[in-house]
């Protein structure tokens, strides 16, 4: 009788532990996360004058998709929910708070443009739910202290522009740089990055600046009085248009300075050919994924991965499009770090893992290049390659380059 | 203009000879309309309560355009642009010179009230299509101006506000308390609407939309009429930006693209250009039909826009309140004659 209540006894205890462990081995869930799915929350502009940059919301979708159709992530699916903005803020506005408020997202990711993400900012930090990897590259986004919910992915401006820095110290130690920006925060960061990755030789080797305002008709007058000062290396943070017009003017006075041009001005569509393919030769500028067009890598099974997945999700016509690189790389960083918070899918946990990756590789992106966080560090991608045009499209040379920003 | 002078005058008719019981009938609905827009937000969700807050901001923004358009018929394609004015106002103010957020709705009035008026003046010299494109002006060189004095609006960055925090003895949360703070707004504005347009500069409005030549012959200074016409109507959409800046508590360049102008004309259309309450119909319009065809179709959501509001034009070619108003007036007119013949 004794024996019995005891095997009884033992039993109970027994369910009791299996019962804990099951609680335990559901593990902990935030908002919209079930044993089946994870919800995530988006907005792209699928209409209005940003809507290329939609494609971005599109890949996404697409490669979760292809995640789910594998089995999702432990065995939970992704529902991601994208909404068309417009690029508009007040639109984001709204769009997200329907996200975060009706339909319970667990996080935000990839909301695309300064202006939208600049929002949703305030928003989504004090309601304490992460804005994961925001599609904009202005330095202020890596803030952990004073924003701890947002983290970024892009290599920021100041990145960019501290890479160039450590180039110039190394190969130009006796240069004399002049710096054309755009007077806005986006020049400004650019300016700031070399300062920054100059260090205590930045007041000697800045020998000349001059900004441009984005009403300017022309900056024929300040690239005149750049080359004027004497320098021999020529930094220019300028957006296609007035990229186009410095690469033209430099070579049509005659000025042959070592010249950086920023990422953001080195499309070849939009900025070498109006400016003059031949005006550009031996121009250098920063990249770090790999470009769709280069057939350098189009026998390389990532590539070759990447367009399978674009062929068969309806993407045919975008192959040539470097946005579609980026959206491919974005959703696989996601899935990565969902990947690494197992059963612990609370938004804490989410943004300790976001904040824990450790040379994580993406197959589109540049060989070297790898994500890197930390608790202080929101910018997962900090290097570079840089790369030469030759008159008709842009060679990579040299290392992969760190940057620390500003 | 041919109809809506018939649908003028015919309302004109109608009210002298039943004043009272349209006039009853019209106080008691105003009084269930606004007893539901008190209690509403206590059975909503706080998304809702904001998306009705915006309705409203949309609804005093419409409301400006209808006096320009409705009642003085000068077409404007620019509101956007007013309506961003009267928001960096209001955020430039908070941001800059620590202003509170209610203090900033009277300095953005004046502040568009002058630019109106001052925009009015060219605008005196055109008249339906030419006085739209100058007025597109407005709409599509407002983002740029603003990026170009970016040391006072902080250019393509925008400025972020601080959200206002609610008087603590309400017990109101944020959402709630600027819902209620809009209303009022929304009330008041549409109670000096009607005081401006049933009277004498209402009066001189449609005799100047109607028949200018005739309105002159009648003694109305046509030029200081129109002026004043584009002076209140900038001055109701000002306000209204500053609504906007204070509840979404952010403005930048892109929040005020020539759509946003598009949208106004779209709603002051199909809630009825020269009515009052047409304007609240125009907010609703503006604020649910994208997200609604958003929901419908993600591949083609500006094709169900185009649909619905061609369906609103063909069912109502004068607008929702436009079709609906005189339709109630007729029938509570009938109503009160039956009953008076009954005794």
């Amino acid at each position: 009788m004794r024996a019995k209540q005891m095997i009884v006894a033992g039993l109970c205890l027994a369910g009791l532990m299996f019962a804990g462990n099951a609680v335990y081995a559901a593990g902990q869930y935030g908002p919209g996360v079930t044993d089946t799915e994870i919800k995530i929350g988006n907005t792209n502009p699928y209409s209005g004058s940003a809507s290329s940059y939609g494609i971005n919301g599109k890949v996404h979708a697409a490669y979760f998709n292809m995640i789910n159709e594998k089995g999702g992530i432990n065995g939970r699916k992704i529902n991601y929910i994208s909404r068309d903005d417009s690029y508009s803020p007040p639109k984001t506005v709204e769009q997200v708070r329907q996200l975060v408020e009706q339909d319970k997202v667990f996080l935000l990711f990839g909301t695309l443009g300064t202006p939208p993400n600049m929002a949703i900012h305030g928003y989504l930090n004090e309601n304490k739910v992460p804005q994961l990897f925001v599609a904009t590259g202005a330095d202020q986004w890596n803030d952990p202290k004073h924003f701890p919910w947002t983290l970024m992915w892009l290599p920021s401006y100041g990145i960019e522009s501290h890479i160039y820095a450590n180039y110039i110290l190394k190969n130009l130690p006796n240069a004399k740089i002049a710096v054309l920006y755009q007077n806005d925060d986006y020049g400004k960061d650019y300016l700031n990055g070399l300062r920054a990755g100059l260090g205590d030789k930045a007041a000697k080797m800045i020998v000349a600046t001059q900004s441009y305002e984005t009403t300017d008709p022309t900056v024929d007058q300040q690239v005149v009085a750049l080359q004027g000062s004497g320098a021999d290396v020529l930094l220019t943070a300028a957006i296609p248009k007035f990229a186009a017009q410095t690469v033209r003017k430099v070579y049509d006075i005659g000025w042959k300075p070592t010249h950086f041009l920023n990422s953001v001005g080195n499309s070849v569509g939009l900025v070498m050919k109006p400016a003059g393919l031949e005006k550009g030769v031996g121009i250098i500028s920063a990249t770090f994924f790999k470009d769709p067009t280069d057939p350098q890598w189009q026998n390389t099974p990532e590539y070759k991965e990447w367009l399978a997945f674009m062929n068969s999700h309806g993407f045919s016509g975008s192959i040539t499009d470097s946005q579609a690189v980026v959206g491919y790389s974005y959703a696989q960083t996601m899935v990565e770090v969902l990947r690494m918070c197992g059963d612990n899918l609370t938004r804490e946990n989410v943004m300790k893992q976001a904040a824990s990756l450790h040379d994580f590789k993406l197959p589109m992106l540049l060989p070297g290049i790898t994500l890197n966080t930390s608790a202080d560090d929101f910018d997962p991608i900090k290097q570079m390659q840089l790369q030469k045009f030759d008159g008709t499209t842009w060679q990579l040379f040299g290392d992969v380059i760190s940057g620390s920003g500003t | 203009m041919a109809a809506t002078l018939r649908a003028g005058t015919a309302k004109l008719g109608m009210e002298t000879r039943s004043v009272t019981s349209v006039g009853v009938w019209r106080w008691l609905g105003s009084a269930v309309l606004i007893a539901v827009a008190i209690v509403l937000p206590f059975t909503l969700s706080n998304y809702h309560v904001f998306q009705l807050t915006q309705v409203m901001i949309y609804a005093i923004a419409v409301l400006g355009l209808n006096i320009l358009t409705g009642y003085n018929g000068q077409i404007s394609l620019g509101h956007g642009g007013f309506f961003a004015a009267g928001a960096y106002t209001a955020a430039i103010l908070m941001h800059r010179y620590g202003v509170p957020y209610w203090a900033t709705l009277v300095p953005a009035a004046l502040v568009c009230f002058v630019l109106g008026v001052l925009f009015g003046l060219p605008a005196l010299r055109f008249e339906g299509p030419y006085l739209a494109l100058v007025t597109l002006a407005m709409a599509v060189a407002m983002p740029q101006l603003l990026k170009y004095f970016d040391t006072w609006t902080g250019g393509q960055q925008g400025i972020t506000l601080v959200k206002p925090t609610p008087p603590s003895e309400l017990g109101l949360d944020r959402d709630r308390w600027l819902y209620f703070f809009v209303l009022v707004v929304l009330l008041v504005a549409m109670r000096l609407a009607a005081n401006l347009l049933n009277g004498r500069t209402g009066r001189a409005f449609v005799a100047i939309r109607d028949h200018p030549i005739a309105a002159a012959a009648m003694g109305i200074n046509t030029a200081r009429y129109k002026t004043l016409a584009f002076g209140t109507s900038t001055l109701f959409t000002g306000v209204a930006g500053a609504l906007a800046a204070i509840v979404i508590g952010f403005v930048a360049p892109e929040s005020f693209t020539l759509f946003l102008s598009l949208s106004f004309l779209i709603g002051s259309s199909v809630g009825g250009i020269a009515t009052i309450g047409g304007a609240i119909v125009g907010g609703f319009f503006i604020e649910f039909v994208p997200n609604f065809a958003n929901d419908i179709s993600d591949a083609a959501p500006w094709a169900i826009y185009g649909l619905t509001l061609l369906l609103f034009m063909y069912v109502m070619p004068r607008g929702v309140i436009g079709t609906i108003g005189p339709w109630l007036a007729h029938t509570v007119q009938r109503f009160g004659s039956a009953r008076r013949a009954a005794k």
